[in-house]
């Protein structure tokens, strides 16, 4: 596989690393002259100097052949949308991956079809919800493509659902319960399935179904 | 008639003002409050201090009322992408752009948004200066 990465920051720089460990064809841009000089020493002819959102750049890259996969790994968001526009819509690249650096610019990501996009705040915060006790509906999982996200919710006493079977629950329209996890153990939920307190539910919904969820698994 | 005016240096800040003194409501965002003083101290349009990437600036300073949208950052990557956003999330079509690199201009005009690159214009109107000297007859053979 030949793989094209924007940006040769730490990122970069691992990915780098093991792809050609894996035995795989790349090249990586970065347009700082010290941060250059550090791949070059590792990298030697596979480290180049440049813009990656330049055009030129990126033909000297070899973008025209066209790499299997480019990588926008830098850390401004305006250029690893450019890159990735470029890379798809004018080299004909079919596999992108982005980063986004701020999460308020992910809008942007979506809104011009460039996915799959990573974001390592997003990770962070995902991972700080999970911990904490008062959320009471966690997001696990973002189907962008799908426009679908999966959920976990923590049943408890006080829950409108406990004590009832899945068939008997008003679900909102695009949304299903998936599985429940009990004492450890996971069942895939069914209509006959019933919940209790303490369990935790999986639902997949359409984003922004969220609060018609809590409502009918929580009452809040 | 609305027009947003986002980055408001020397081309942006110029731009609002002739189009303020055209008669149109015109509102300029910056990143640096700074930014203000070009416009002049008997500025009458509006100011947002903030990043153009931002939906929220862009909200506040009333893109969703605007009948154009002047995007003249000193970055072409950025204004590359505010443009689009303009144009796609808020469907102003009067959305003009500015790039300096003439090939991510092309690229970015084949695909429908209105650039406008001044690398292009400046090469365009020095070569058409150096043809339109006189050179003496003598000199002409010079180069042959």
């Amino acid at each position: 596989m030949y793989v094209l990465i924007a940006g040769g920051g730490k990122a970069g720089a691992n990915v780098m690393r093991t792809l050609l460990r894996n035995g795989h064809e790349a090249t990586i841009i970065e347009q700082e002259r010290d941060r250059f000089e550090r791949l070059e020493q590792e990298f030697e002819h596979q480290a180049m100097l440049g813009d990656a959102t330049e055009i030129y750049v990126l033909e000297k890259a070899g973008i025209r052949r066209p790499p299997d996969l480019v990588l926008a790994l830098t850390g401004d968001d305006e250029d690893n949308l450019v890159i990735c526009q470029l890379a798809k819509e004018k080299f004909g690249v079919e596999k992108v991956i982005a980063r986004v650096n701020d999460p308020r610019n992910q809008v942007h990501f979506d809104l011009l079809g460039v996915s799959p996009t990573v974001c390592a705040t997003s990770s962070i915060l995902g991972l700080v919800e999970h911990e904490v006790p008062e959320h009471d509906l966690v997001h696990l999982l973002e189907l962008r493509k799908e426009n679908l996200e999966i959920v976990e919710v923590q049943i408890d006493k006080g829950s409108p659902c406990a004590g009832k079977k899945v068939e008997k629950l008003a679900l909102p329209e695009g949304a299903r319960l998936i599985s429940i996890m009990r004492d450890g153990r996971a069942e895939i939920a069914v209509g006959a399935t019933e919940l209790h307190p303490g369990d935790q539910v999986l639902a997949i919904l359409e984003p922004g179904k969220e609060d018609e969820l809590r409502r009918v698994l929580l009452k809040r | 008639m609305k027009a947003l005016i986002i980055g408001c240096g020397r081309v942006g800040s110029t731009v609002a003002k002739r189009l303020a003194a055209d008669g149109w409501n015109v509102t300029a965002i910056d990143e640096k409050e700074a930014a203000l003083s070009r416009l002049g101290e008997d500025w009458t349009g509006g100011f947002v201090v903030g990043h153009g990437m931002d939906t929220e600036v862009l909200r506040q300073a009333g893109i969703e009322e605007a009948d154009a949208v002047v995007v003249a950052t000193d970055g072409d990557n950025t204004n590359i992408v505010i443009g689009q956003v303009a144009q796609k999330r808020f469907g102003i079509d009067c959305t003009v752009v500015r790039i300096l690199d003439p090939a991510r201009a092309d690229f970015y005009a084949q695909r429908g948004l209105r650039t406008v690159c001044p690398t292009s214009t400046a090469i365009d109107v020095l070569t058409d200066a150096v043809r339109s000297c006189e050179i003496p007859r003598d000199r002409q053979e010079v180069a042959t």
